[in-house]
């Protein structure tokens, strides 16, 4: 009984266990009311007004897919992490991979101030890629008593990226607008302007089809060597899907803390580890964490908005700590 | 290595040279050349923790040395450098004694939540008070309150996870970090709310500096600091053996759980004086610890004690004398400690190593 | 004399310990034997007090490990377990004395040295007594935390697995010096071991656990059988007379 680490248990996919089945169908009925009421939920009367139809089409539809992209994308960034590191503490949040990305961001926009949106995803995922290798760097030359010593390690690291980020913005007066784009918000997606949140889709997509592989790459480099996989192409695969995600998540709405956590978690509670069908649903459960928390963010102090952030960091704490207090209990 | 039985190459028998019956000794240095090391460092150490506090002091001092004018210049100084001390101090001997108990070498006591529950207190006094009220929310009364604040936290912490059947460490480190972060998150939100001018008014407060102390907190800073490290230096040897893990402690006859919370009792007073007194600084203990393990090179901590405490002051007042007088750049002290700390930080997780 | 009356524990879901009632006569070497995950290590560390109980007593020498104060049962009873890694840097001899603690409280009398050197030498870790334990090979380290534990002079020292991990040579060595340490410095010493045959030789009880249970307890010579093993150990073995006493095949 070593206590390496609480390895996500090898997916054993039990022989007629469908991807789909109608406790699925009821999730995505679930998810697609709570996108409905996202869709009706505003200040502006978008029935009533004259040009409601118009601001429907330029607010709240680009908004809602947002929040579809962006809440089963940092799920299944999260998933990634946990497979690629077999630790269930880990995600961009708890790795320093969300402040590399915001880290990138900053760079560009002080070498370049006019650069365009695509150029500022591409220093926050080269930021985020270059971040998570380093921690997975740490990971492979360390060896760990305690799995939670990840997710510690990775915060602090996380912490020592935010300060020189921090050290940056101070120099270059950009220290409240640096918290602005850090804080996740929902508010200024616009169309026109969230379009590329679509490359995560096709994130989500990669993740279902070499989660397998990933899993195999977790469990170490000899494993996976010797079932002839090459272990070192999965783990650049892995990083540069998170990476992706983080980046373009971070770029366009901002951080999301916890998200990539909770949600597997929660999921594998509730339906034990089996990887290849419980991936429908963490992509679900993302989309429904980050629109329900985008709903109380938005009508919590109507007419103003609290950052989805915020609330998510609030509510991905709790979560967070319970699972903590759970998994003590069973060590 | 010096047993005259044993040749190994590269070691040099001049510490054994003098001492034909090298003395059998399980003391905190093998040889005495590892002591003879240490206490060169010390020296060195110590004569630039005065270099430098002299030359803070008396540096760009238009009066001459010794004159009634050079004292009285010297005096508006000294609250700084003294200001200077406290903080080594708290920080020397926080980090040294947390890295103990958890039995980490690469962790910190200020992500504990320290930090943050300050920046949510100064952030929330401008958010609900105002740019006023942060310039009224001053003086002692309020130094004390934010040491109090940070204490009851982390008694409440490790009440509710270190204690019972399933009391587990790393779980209370992660707790108490994730609570630090859901606090910096809401504190986050508040600053986004606020006019520029109080933001800057604000921002002033959330980097660590020195000149953020005030010299009517000293009389009661010390006295709660000398307090707290003295008895952590009374549980010196205790800590020795808490450095090799919970079996080989409970084994030796000491209750291990009784000396952690006991020991992390008095690096919490440390660190939320220190945390209070100049704020966030939060990878200068991280980086004060580490040098002074290398420095120190033993177990004993009575004497790593004293050389994290002497370099802690030789950090911050280096720093401090090479960006006034050199850079003219002070503002940014802390930001180049934490800079160096962090960088350090990454050097060290990404040596191969056990944790 | 160890004396366990009616202990119980539930260790996590898979394993559970108990009820046993075991006494352990004072002096020689006592192997604790039997199949993975049997519970042998969950109750040395509860003899060493590093584990609580759920139910039932255990008691060393006659005091009792739950109520008599962890200081005094330091200097009754030493526990050594499998996995020892420090993070500060010692050497041999700042880890041997740490075995003095008990009695010195970290300042260390010119007496506590002598007792040092003492157990150093009779490690044979005279040589390597200045060398930090990371410049050490696994045989030599085993030996500096072997000697650490006797360093406490307890009447009762409790070893998990101290061959763990070591190879034929120094397994032997190991146990030729634990069977000293019995002998010359009448310490009972109870040791997990997975070698049936290096308990069967060394011991001088063998005490089979299995299902968190005592299944066998006695001397190697009643131990020793095929069927017994068998039945322990859950797979087919047969005892042989080799030339040093009985030898346990199970290829």
């Amino acid at each position: 009984m070593t206590p390496g680490s609480t390895a996500l248990a090898e997916p054993a996919p039990p022989a007629g266990r469908k991807l789909f089945n109608w406790k699925l169908l009821l999730g995505v009925i679930g998810v697609a009311g709570l996108l409905g009421l996202s869709l009706l939920t505003g200040v502006y009367d978008v029935f009533g007004a004259d040009d409601g139809d118009q601001m429907f089409a330029i607010t709240r539809i680009p908004r809602t897919v947002a929040l579809v992209l962006a809440g089963a994308a940092m799920a299944m960034s999260g998933l990634v992490m946990q497979l690629l590191t077999q630790n269930r503490f880990v995600e961009p949040t708890t790795t320093g991979t969300t402040e590399w990305a915001g880290l990138g961001l900053l760079l560009v926009l002080i070498v370049f101030p006019s650069a365009s949106i695509m150029e500022r995803m591409a220093g926050a995922i080269i930021a985020a890629f270059v971040g998570t290798m380093v921690f997975f760097l740490f990971l492979r030359r360390v060896s760990l008593r305690s799995s939670l010593i990840v997710p510690i390690v990775g915060i602090m690291l996380g912490a020592v990226v935010g300060s020189v980020s921090t050290f940056i913005a101070l120099q270059t007066d950009m220290l409240q607008s640096l918290g602005v784009w850090f804080a996740g918000s929902f508010t200024s997606v616009l169309r026109g302007q969230y379009e590329v949140l679509w490359i995560v889709a096709l994130v989500a997509v990669a993740v279902f089809l070499v989660a397998d592989r990933l899993t195999v790459a977790g469990l170490g480099e000899d494993i996976a060597t010797n079932v002839g996989l090459n272990y070192n192409r999965i783990i650049l695969l892995g990083t540069g899907l998170i990476a992706v995600a983080t980046g373009v998540v971070t770029v366009v709405v901002g951080n999301l803390p916890f998200l990539g956590l909770i949600v597997p978690n929660i999921v594998s509670m509730f339906r034990g580890d089996d990887l290849r069908s419980n991936l429908p649903w963490v992509c679900l459960l993302g989309i429904a964490i980050v629109t329900v928390c985008d709903l109380i963010a938005r009508t919590l102090i109507m007419p103003f908005e609290i950052p989805v952030s915020v609330i998510l960091g609030i509510i991905g704490a709790v979560v967070f700590i319970y699972l903590l207090l759970r998994q003590r209990r069973r060590a | 290595m010096l047993e005259p039985t044993v040749s190994s190459p590269g070691i040099t028998p001049a510490a054994a040279a003098g001492d034909p019956a090298p003395r059998r000794g399980a003391g905190a240095f093998p040889t005495r050349r590892a002591r003879r090391r240490y206490i060169l460092i010390l020296g060195v150490l110590a004569l630039a923790a005065v270099a430098f506090a002299f030359g803070l002091l008396a540096w760009k001092n238009p009066m001459p040395v010794g004159s009634a004018g050079f004292w009285r210049i010297a005096e508006l100084r000294v609250t700084n450098v003294t200001v200077m001390a406290i903080v080594a101090f708290c920080q020397a001997m926080a980090t040294v004694s947390f890295q103990t108990v958890t039995n980490n070498r690469i962790i910190t006591p200020s992500i504990m939540g320290f930090e943050s529950l300050y920046v949510a207190v100064q952030t929330s006094t401008v958010y609900f008070l105002g740019a006023t009220g942060l310039v009224a929310f001053a003086g002692t009364q309020q130094f004390l309150l934010q040491v109090a604040l940070m204490v009851g936290f982390a008694l409440v912490l490790y009440g509710w996870l270190l204690s019972g059947k399933y009391g587990n460490m790393q779980v209370m480190l992660l707790v108490g970090i994730i609570i630090g972060g859901g606090l910096g998150s809401v504190s986050t939100f508040m600053q986004r709310l606020l006019t520029p001018s109080e933001f800057d008014l604000l921002s002033a407060r959330l980097f660590g500096s020195v000149t953020n102390a005030d010299a009517s907190y000293l009389p009661y800073a010390i006295p709660i600091c000398l307090a707290a490290g003295g008895a952590l230096w009374l549980n010196a040897r205790r800590l020795n053996l808490v450095s090799l893990g919970r079996d080989s402690t409970v084994n030796l006859g000491l209750n291990h759980r009784f000396e952690t919370i006991k020991v992390l009792f008095f690096v919490s007073i440390l660190m939320a004086i220190s945390t209070a007194l100049v704020g966030p600084m939060t990878f200068l203990g991280f980086l004060v610890a580490t040098l002074a393990y290398q420095f120190a090179d033993t177990y004993d901590h009575r004497l790593v004690f004293p050389m994290a405490f002497l370099t802690g002051f030789v950090v911050l007042t280096g720093a401090y004398f090479v960006m006034n007088h050199i850079f003219y750049a002070q503002g940014v002290v802390s930001i180049i400690i934490e800079l160096v700390g962090g960088s350090v930080f990454l050097y060290v997780i990404l040596r191969k190593g056990r944790l | 004399m160890i004396t366990l009356s009616n202990v119980r524990k539930s260790y996590n879901s898979e394993v559970s310990i108990g009820p046993v009632d075991l006494q352990i006569p004072a002096g020689g070497i006592t192997a604790l034997v039997g199949p993975n995950g049997a519970g042998k290590s969950t109750l040395l560390t509860m003899i060493g007090r590093l584990l609580g109980l759920d139910e039932g007593t255990i008691e060393i020498g006659g005091y009792d490990v739950t109520t008599t104060k962890s200081k005094d049962l330091a200097k009754i009873v030493s526990i050594l377990r499998q996995e020892n890694h420090y993070v500060t840097r010692l050497t041999v001899r700042q880890l041997v004395g740490f075995g003095r603690f008990p009695y010195s409280k970290g300042r260390l009398t010119v007496a506590d040295e002598e007792v040092i050197s003492r157990y150093i030498d009779f490690l044979d870790l005279r040589a390597l007594e200045n060398r930090y334990l990371d410049q050490l090979s696994g045989g030599q380290r085993q030996r500096a935390y072997v000697a650490m534990v006797l360093c406490q002079e307890t009447d009762y020292v409790l070893l998990d697995e101290p061959l763990n991990n070591l190879d034929m040579r120094h397994s032997v060595q190991m146990m030729q010096h634990l069977h000293k340490a019995a002998r010359e410095l009448g310490r009972t010493i109870i040791i997990v071991l997975h070698d049936i045959n290096f308990a069967c030789h060394y011991g001088d009880r063998i005490c089979a656990v299995k299902d968190g249970r005592i299944a066998e307890f006695g001397t190697p010579e009643e131990i020793m059988t095929d069927d017994l093993l068998t039945r322990v150990f859950e797979t087919p073995v047969e005892c042989i007379n080799g030339p040093r006493g009985r030898l346990a095949c199970f290829y």
